[in-house]
């Protein structure tokens, strides 16, 4: 009788339709975002997170109008990311009926926006994403550092110190994604994971890399993470949530089914 | 029809709520209101809160909320959610000390620095996710939902009554912990009915067809 562990299917919504890269190049559609999230809903994910990577402005209120409709019928937590700068749009999420949100590059730029998000909002509902890269070489103590931009923008910030920062500024949740993994399907970069998961106080939620279902149970046991959140297993109608959940089970993991 | 009040103080979104007490009965209506007449007019009353315990109590006082909550306690089933829960307590121990409603009789405290599993994992605080609530006595608001079902919770302080009595469930972090209270007409839950999917709905959906009587 314990907490059970997490299973978080994430949708990268771009102009109101589901898309997964793969690499981040061949871009594949894969459906309405409500349409999959009342399907994830029913096959028993623990939360849903709406990653928007709509490129223009112009199109923010998509993502807002998606959360909206998801909120009205699905019962279960939901977090959005992508774009989130400014209280005004914590605010848009949170009204549109989002209970948390993932701050990302805007924490790199100016730290002092998650802490004023915190205060502003409660812990409870600030995730702070961190795209993480491995930056020793073969044999050298393992260190990763911040990157933005897709991965392709070096910060020169350590993550581990990162991490633990982002939560003394008041960092409910943490969403580890390893860019040497992400789109790879080879499976979550595990030392990464663990190393942050054990640095910080808060819920860890791993991301990045997952092929298949042992990736999955491997993120939390060997990488010591609360929760996992992959995409394009699911999307694709690959594994539903509740084998994921079965297989997790399977390894000794608690699990909600 | 029947009518449900959703208190609003400004503390956290309340979106969620009034869609799951729609969803969980349409035929009950269901205003989200922050004046006195409104909360007391209704036949039943839903009292939500995120965040800090200071700030809540603050808006409160200053609404003179406090005073109107105290009164829906005595009169019509009330249902505290999260912070709401909390502030029934007599005081929390947030914020270097916080008075509170006192609907309850206890204390409001902190999960310990440093918790581990059984197996030597750190637990996390905020104590988030899907745990299982284990019901310590029949409750009208317990029907049709199945013992040890998993709800959903956030939140890094819990109450702590000075009569066991009242505890109406609890949850293991590793311990175990008060996670519902159940007093005459009020219930209050720590953790979320509204985004506790299935369960959470039949919770809510109890609450609505309640009488006040346990």
């Amino acid at each position: 009788m314990s907490l059970a562990k997490r299973i978080i299917p994430c949708l990268d919504v771009d102009n109101g339709r589901v898309v997964k890269g793969v690499k981040f190049v061949d871009i594949r559609d894969a459906g309405d975002p409500v349409e999959i999230a009342r399907r994830y809903d029913r096959e028993g994910a623990d939360e849903i997170t709406f990653l928007d990577i709509t490129a223009t402005h112009d199109n923010r209120d998509t993502i807002a109008h998606v959360v909206e409709q998801v909120a009205s019928e699905v019962f279960i937590p939901l977090t959005v990311g992508g774009g989130i700068r400014t209280l005004e749009d914590i605010r848009r999420m949170l009204n549109a009926g989002a209970d948390k949100v993932g701050i990302n590059s805007a924490a790199v730029s100016n730290p002092e926006f998650v802490r004023e998000a915190a205060q502003r909002f409660g812990s409870q509902c600030i995730v702070v994403a961190i795209d993480a890269k491995k930056t020793s070489l073969p044999g050298e103590t393992s260190r990763w550092e911040i990157f933005t931009h897709g991965g392709r923008k070096p910060t020169g910030i350590d993550a581990i110190a990162w991490a633990k920062k982002m939560v003394d500024y008041g960092a409910g949740e943490i969403l580890l994604t390893s860019m040497d993994r992400d789109g790879t399907r080879e499976g979550f970069d595990l030392p990464l994971t663990r190393a942050i998961s054990e640095a910080v106080s808060v819920p860890v939620i791993a991301s990045g890399g997952v092929g298949n279902l042992d990736h999955l149970a491997d993120g939390i046991i060997e990488g010591k993470a609360d929760a996992v959140l992959a995409a394009s297993i699911f999307h694709f109608a690959e594994y539903t949530i509740e084998q994921a959940k079965q297989h997790m089970a399977s390894r000794g993991i608690e699990v909600r089914l | 029809m029947s009518s449900v009040a959703v208190i609003d103080y400004g503390m956290g979104n309340l979106h969620s709520i009034v869609k799951a007490l729609q969803h969980a009965a349409p035929e009950v209506e269901v205003v989200c209101v922050s004046d006195a007449d409104s909360i007391l007019r209704a036949d039943r009353v839903v009292f939500p809160g995120v965040g800090a315990i200071r700030d809540c109590m603050q808006a409160l006082n200053h609404s003179g909320l406090s005073a109107v909550i105290q009164q829906v306690a005595k009169s019509k089933p009330l249902l505290g959610i999260c912070l709401g829960m909390q502030a029934l307590l007599t005081d929390s121990e947030e914020n270097g000390g916080t008075p509170c409603l006192d609907v309850f009789a206890g204390h409001v405290v902190r999960f310990p620095e440093s918790l581990k599993d059984s197996d030597g994992n750190l637990l996390k605080i905020p104590h988030m996710g899907w745990n299982q609530v284990h019901q310590q006595q029949q409750h009208p608001l317990w029907e049709n939902i199945p013992q040890d079902s998993r709800f959903y919770f956030v939140h890094s302080y819990y109450a702590q009554p000075d009569d066991a009595a009242i505890t109406a469930a609890t949850t293991q972090y590793p311990d175990a912990f008060t996670c519902a209270l159940a007093q005459n007409n009020v219930f209050a839950v720590q953790f979320h009915p509204e985004k506790s999917q299935a369960v959470g709905l039949q919770l809510l959906k109890n609450f609505l067809h309640w009488d006040g009587q346990a």
